[in-house]
């Protein structure tokens, strides 16, 4: 179990640096990488919370997905403009005084919320079995049933968006 | 952990000697001798080659972003490596249990685009920038076809874990506990209707490609884009060498290419692992059982028993080398595509058909019911 606890606070380690330094580097392909580093600690903790699947499916859209769309940007720009794309700090007072008091905002109320306390936590703690079957199985099956109409909204959504990119992207036709 | 026990000896193995076989299989196609100095008729040409490589300095261009230029090879290794965690690789002997398993290996893959940019824009110069354009282009069109034809086969198991595919394609299949709803029994081309169980017939009539007829071209689409996956010939646009010189690899010398040599290989090898895997039945053996003649019985041990491993091993090895072979001579044989042809036959050809395939496995699943 310790061990398992030196993981998880390794894993917590770096996304919380590297989400860090994303916010210092002023170099944005720097920190689209740096941002690589985060979204894989990030997966790695939904592992710890036995959430696979989850893991699994933010590295394929955020890192595999997202994150090269990000990367192609800056670099395609980069070649436009000949500049190197940086990013400066403004309202730097602000910004921080916002999220300092935020997060302090946050911290207080979790902790004053005492998660480990509430009853329906007491009690699963109390009850708690290993899940029957594989989570993948459940995923699939409710995604079929239950949350069919999301699904199904979202497939089309896409299947818009593909065919939009692909109008935008042809060539004109001559008439 | 088989892993690191198994997979990394065996990657830097396998490397020396599948570099030894690309320049020996490319001389035997165009009528050469290849590499005869060095040992008995070349064999020790690539571990000189290696000494050299390890020897030389590790140059990084004055103009090159160094942070990214120096960390690019080891993600690519990274990543490569990685997806060797969920292999199965005999009946007793598994990778990770992950019951993700052919998603991660997926998704896992994918980041070695990551690594390709990274190589390509530290490098700071036009061929490797074109390079790696080219090549984060390629990998993720073809990703698609690769993703369809391993979801046919994700379609008829009805897992995504690798270990218990393979146990669906032969004899064993009733040793892995699973949760209901799997198949506990195979017929003929996977059609209950014919009434012909091959359960305890096994070999090559419970493989994937034979459960389900289909999957042979299912199978050619996954072989095509995988590679293109690993920027191999007739893909090879990446690293054209007549217009790119190198591609995204251009700038790099000594240890650093050796590792994106070892990635590109060990790519080669994951991706005929995962094929052999999903088409091509695993570590079940291809001889049948025939009445009296217990072929499919005497060539592979029960899943745990050491005849298991040694057979297992053996037939998934052997399957893996010979895609790997096939992969060469493929090289050596077609000639590159131009930029345009390599898109079209994505996203005209192959991913239609995968498409199609797709639709097609779900109706033959219902008739395997």
């Amino acid at each position: 179990m310790i061990f398992q606890q030196v993981v998880f606070y390794c894993f917590a380690a770096t996304a919380i640096i590297s989400a860090l330094a994303i916010l210092t580097t002023r170099n944005v392909l720097y920190a689209a990488f740096l941002l690589m580093i985060t979204f894989l600690s990030i997966a790695a903790i939904y592992v710890f919370a036995a959430a696979e699947f989850i893991a699994i499916a933010q590295i394929m859209v955020y890192v595999g997905g997202i994150l090269v769309l990000m990367v192609f940007g800056v670099m395609l720009t980069n070649r436009i403009s000949g500049a190197a794309v940086t990013t400066g700090n403004h309202h730097r007072f602000w910004g921080l005084f916002i999220g300092i008091s935020f997060f302090t905002l946050i911290c207080t109320v979790i902790i004053k919320a005492n998660f480990g306390q509430l009853p329906w936590i007491m009690s699963g703690r109390e009850t708690y079995t290993a899940p029957v079957g594989t989570a993948i199985n459940n995923i699939g099956i409710k995604l079929m049933t239950d949350f069919i109409l999301p699904f199904e909204i979202a497939a089309i959504i896409l299947l818009l968006a593909l065919l939009g990119a692909a109008f935008v992207a042809r060539k004109p036709q001559k008439n | 952990m088989t892993t690191f026990l198994f997979f990394l000896p065996f990657l830097l193995v396998y490397t020396v000697f599948a570099v030894y076989a690309e320049r020996k299989v490319s001389a035997f196609i165009q009528d050469r001798l290849g590499p005869m100095e060095a040992g008995y008729y070349g064999i020790a040409q690539t571990v000189a080659d290696l000494l050299k490589l390890l020897q030389k300095e590790d140059i990084v261009p004055a103009a090159a972003d160094r942070k990214l230029f120096l960390a690019a090879p080891i993600v690519i290794f990274t990543v490569v490596f990685a997806g060797f965690a969920v292999l199965p690789l005999t009946s007793g002997y598994a990778g990770s249990t992950a019951e993700v398993g052919v998603f991660y290996l997926l998704a896992i893959i994918s980041l070695d685009v990551i690594g390709i940019l990274m190589a390509g824009w530290g490098s700071n110069s036009k061929y490797a920038l074109f390079g790696a354009l080219r090549a984060v282009a390629q990998i993720i069109s073809y990703e698609i076809p690769l993703g369809l034809s391993i979801l046919c086969v994700v379609m008829i198991s009805q897992t995504l874990d690798l270990q218990e595919i393979s146990f669906q394609q032969g004899i064993w299949i009733h040793d892995k506990p699973t949760y209901p709803g799997l198949l506990q029994e195979n017929y003929l081309f996977g059609l209950k209707a014919l009434g012909i169980e091959t359960t305890h017939i096994g070999g090559i009539l419970t493989w994937n490609i034979f459960r389900m007829p289909l999957f042979f071209i299912a199978f050619i689409i996954f072989f095509i884009a995988s590679l293109a996956e690993c920027n191999r010939a007739p893909f090879d646009l990446p690293e054209a060498e007549s217009e790119l010189i190198g591609g995204f690899h251009t700038e790099y010398s000594g240890f650093r290419w050796a590792l994106i040599m070892l990635s590109e290989y060990g790519m080669m090898l994951l991706v005929s692992f995962l094929g052999a895997i999903l088409f091509l039945g695993s570590w079940n053996t291809p001889l049948p059982n025939m009445g009296v003649v217990k072929l499919a019985e005497w060539t592979s041990g029960s899943p745990g028993s050491v005849a298991g491993h040694l057979w297992g091993g053996f037939w998934l090895i052997s399957k893996a080398l010979i895609l790997v072979l096939v992969q060469m001579w493929i090289r050596w044989t077609y000639p590159r595509l131009r930029v345009d042809q390599l898109m079209a036959l994505c996203w005209k050809y192959l991913i239609p058909a995968s498409l199609i395939l797709l639709l097609l496995s779900g109706v033959w699943r219902l008739l395997m019911i």
